[in-house]
């Protein structure tokens, strides 16, 4: 039983809910009182810096950062492609943009629950990396070839989130399934690995695998820099969402195990056909919040030197002319992430409550 | 039966022994790559490095530190700033956290609609970004010329936080915390022993000797000819004395706390949310008053939800304090990272950190497990 709201008959009641939610007591009055003025006193401060006093065209730029003017946007109509294409080639833009709505068409498409059978998920995930991937480096169907060096701002941000997704997902399942092996070797090389890496920052993980692998790996296998991060980071989720998948898995109910075994299913069947089914039910919150987690996480690899969205949005207000538009290039690299971030969790709450319904 | 049984378990061996001859062979391989990388650079392996001088300068330290200083003091500073900052993050954190989760709870609209806000805003967005955004902000204050004072003795200007700092050494403060924590474990040995020494009475009478205890210290160990407390003044371009709050460790502080703190409000309103109405529909019939329902019943029943997920969220939060890099905050990790670029020693310098790393992230779980154990076992067992 949770504490929701009063029956439908007293919520018309706007004076009763007034009295109830806003005057219930002195303090409440005071608190009521004391938001209310902060709102009156800031709001439209904030509003006209924000909207009315802003500066949107880059053609009158030259009153930004004076006093009394408003938010400098010009910046972003200036600078706005290197944030989100990097140091791309700029007549190739085009190919990045459309690499970035493939991804999130994906994203988008992998949320709908028709989609949810291995065979359709994992066709949708490797035709549209595909197809992000051919686009982004080239080289193919007439296209110039980019290096990976070249790769910038929100493309690789995205590039970074979906591999380490489309790699990491399988690595998780193999780790949950070898932690919960009745072969003691697997169990405890999975169970020691996952559980020293999740003991350490994830930076310290990208940083050991920008310097650490060109030390014990012959060159020809070393890969470029952003692969390395890439693979790292991988690991790093995967160790992660196995956890999630093992508590999934925990929660699966003995009698569904052995029903499987007696049916004479062997091993992978049974994990194919009646764990993991199960397990990723259980588990689809904190998978969603996984998510949520790596993509902001993907911020991180400024660290390392890589020109995700963050780098570039840096770059963007680095020189003389933008410097003093720092707040509005962060407002808006905020703001990319809030868009993703928050229909991903407002997505999650949506499916807690769809799963709900489903069990009461 | 038999044999097929036989069978599976040789098949389970062979398996595994192919999985450990596997891992073995990669280990192996990576070694002796790594041997003859080194060799072939010409770097010199071993931990003798430790002791040789850093020669370059850090720009914030808790102990005092000159450039011909050996490496693994400069690592030690780095552990301190790093604990230091973790733990101011987790303690602020923490109480923004809880105020900010009770708010959401709230009946009153407006509060809760603000507190709504935040945690959604600050959840939602990168902590690096923040610490980026938050540095920014900081840097682009005022020259100290122009800071921002209150009363003259708090000056608030791009070189950072300017507050009266007290006069005395590190070792005084730790030599306090320890009788402090003396007079504790005393209290709860005394409290309860007479019918004079109620718990409270006891609890008021360990604070009162804490204080008076620190204010006793301070007088007596200030240096002779030196004032008790160090105001900042201005000379110059800049200030003089008081305790000086660096841009960047305001910076990586407020960013952390703010993050941190939305995310501990989820937790402490998912906390308060589990507790069941019955419970509280009990205490009420027994005619607690609503005072008591909250300290002696919803509080004490919420914190059992609330210590596992905050233990991890502390966990986080220390991790967390690493990206402080990206600021130039002179945490463990920048110390490691400065220290890889000087020195070369890319291995052992990684791994020091990580084992440092594993010593902090183990202590709090360890800590958090047992308050866990704690409140777990008051609430079946025995109820005082």
């Amino acid at each position: 039983m949770t504490i929701d709201g009063p029956p439908a008959a007293a919520r018309t009641d706007w004076l009763d809910w007034l009295r109830r939610r806003l005057f219930a007591g002195p303090i409440d009055v005071i608190v009521t009182l004391a938001g209310l003025g902060l709102v009156v006193w800031w709001g439209p401060a904030l509003f006209n810096w924000l909207f009315v006093d802003a500066i949107w065209r880059e053609a009158g730029s030259e009153a930004c950062g004076t006093p009394g003017a408003g938010a400098c946007w010009a910046v972003i109509e200036a600078r706005g492609r290197l944030i989100l294409f990097g140091l791309y080639p700029f007549e190739q833009h085009w190919r990045s943009a459309t690499a970035c709505a493939v991804i999130i068409a994906v994203a988008v498409l992998s949320c709908i629950p028709a989609v949810w059978t291995p065979f359709r998920l994992s066709t949708v995930w490797i035709v549209g990396f595909s197809t992000f991937y051919i686009l982004m480096s080239g080289g193919i169907f007439g296209l110039a070839s980019v290096g990976t060096e070249q790769w910038g701002g929100l493309a690789l941000t995205l590039f970074i989130f979906a591999s380490v997704s489309i790699i990491g997902m399988p690595l998780s399942i193999l780790l949950a399934l070898a932690r919960r092996s009745e072969l003691p070797v697997i169990r405890w090389l999975a169970a020691f690995s996952i559980d020293l890496t999740r003991s350490f920052p994830l930076l310290t993980i990208l940083f050991a695998a920008a310097l650490i692998v060109p030390f014990v790996l012959p060159q020809w296998l070393q890969g470029d820099k952003l692969y390395r991060i890439i693979g790292a980071f991988a690991f790093f989720f995967a160790c992660y969402q196995a956890e999630i998948i093992r508590g999934g898995l925990q929660a699966i109910p003995a009698g569904q195990y052995e029903a499987a075994e007696s049916l004479g299913l062997g091993y992978w069947r049974r994990v194919w056909l009646i764990m993991l089914p199960q397990a990723f039910r259980n588990a689809l919150p904190p998978t969603i919040n996984q998510f949520v987690i790596t993509f902001k996480d993907t911020s991180i690899v400024i660290i390392i030197g890589l020109f995700e969205v963050l780098a570039s949005g840096n770059a963007a207000f680095g020189t003389a002319k933008w410097t003093h538009s720092y707040v509005e290039v962060y407002v808006f690299i905020a703001l990319i992430y809030f868009v993703f971030v928050f229909s991903l969790s407002r997505y999650g709450a949506f499916l807690e409550r769809r799963m709900r319904i489903g069990h009461d | 039966m038999q044999g097929l049984l036989r069978d599976e378990k040789i098949r389970g061996r062979l398996l595994q022994a192919a999985v450990l001859a596997v891992v073995l062979l990669c280990v192996g391989s990576f070694i002796v790559t790594a041997r003859q990388n080194l060799l072939d650079q010409g770097i010199a392996t071993g931990f003798g490095f430790l002791f040789h001088s850093t020669g370059w300068d850090i720009s914030f330290s808790l102990l005092d530190y000159t450039i011909d200083d050996p490496y693994w003091w400069l690592l030690l500073i780095g552990f301190l700033n790093t604990l230091m900052l973790g733990l101011i993050c987790i303690a602020v954190a923490t109480v923004l956290g809880t105020l900010i989760g009770v708010a959401r709870l709230s009946e009153n609209f407006v509060l809760g609609s603000f507190a709504t806000v935040y945690v959604e805003i600050f959840r939602n967005v990168p902590l690096i970004l923040q610490g980026f955004f938050w540095y920014a902000v900081v840097t682009h204050l005022p020259s100290p010329r122009r800071a921002l004072s209150v009363f003259d003795a708090v000056f608030l200007s791009s070189r950072g936080l300017y507050v009266p700092g007290l006069n005395v050494a590190y070792w005084s403060v730790a030599l306090w915390a320890v009788l402090a924590v003396g007079i504790v474990l005393l209290a709860k040995r005394l409290a309860g022993r007479s019918v004079g020494l109620t718990p409270l009475r006891v609890g008021w009478g360990a604070m009162a000797a804490i204080l008076v205890l620190g204010v006793a210290m301070a007088f007596v160990l200030t240096p002779a000819g030196q004032p008790l407390i160090d105001v900042p003044y201005l000379k110059g371009f800049n200030f003089r004395g008081g305790l000086r709050i660096t841009p960047e460790f305001a910076a990586i502080a407020i960013a952390i706390i703010v993050f941190g703190a939305a995310y501990i409000a989820e937790i402490v309103r998912g906390g308060f949310l589990s507790v069941p109405r019955g419970q509280l529909e009990a205490a009420a019939a027994i005619g607690l008053g609503r005072f008591a329902i909250y300290w002696k019943v919803r509080i004490p029943l919420a914190l059992r939800a609330i210590m596992p997920p905050l233990g991890n969220q502390y966990v986080f939060l220390m991790k967390a304090t690493s990206i402080g890099i990206a600021i130039g905050f002179t945490d463990l990790f920048m110390i490691t990272s400065t220290s890889i670029n000087q020195s070369g020693q890319t291995i052992e310098l990684l791994f020091i950190m990580m084992m440092l790393f594993l010593v902090i992230n183990y202590s709090i779980s360890t800590l958090m497990n047992l308050v866990n154990r704690r409140l777990a076992l008051r609430g079946f067992d025995n109820d005082d």
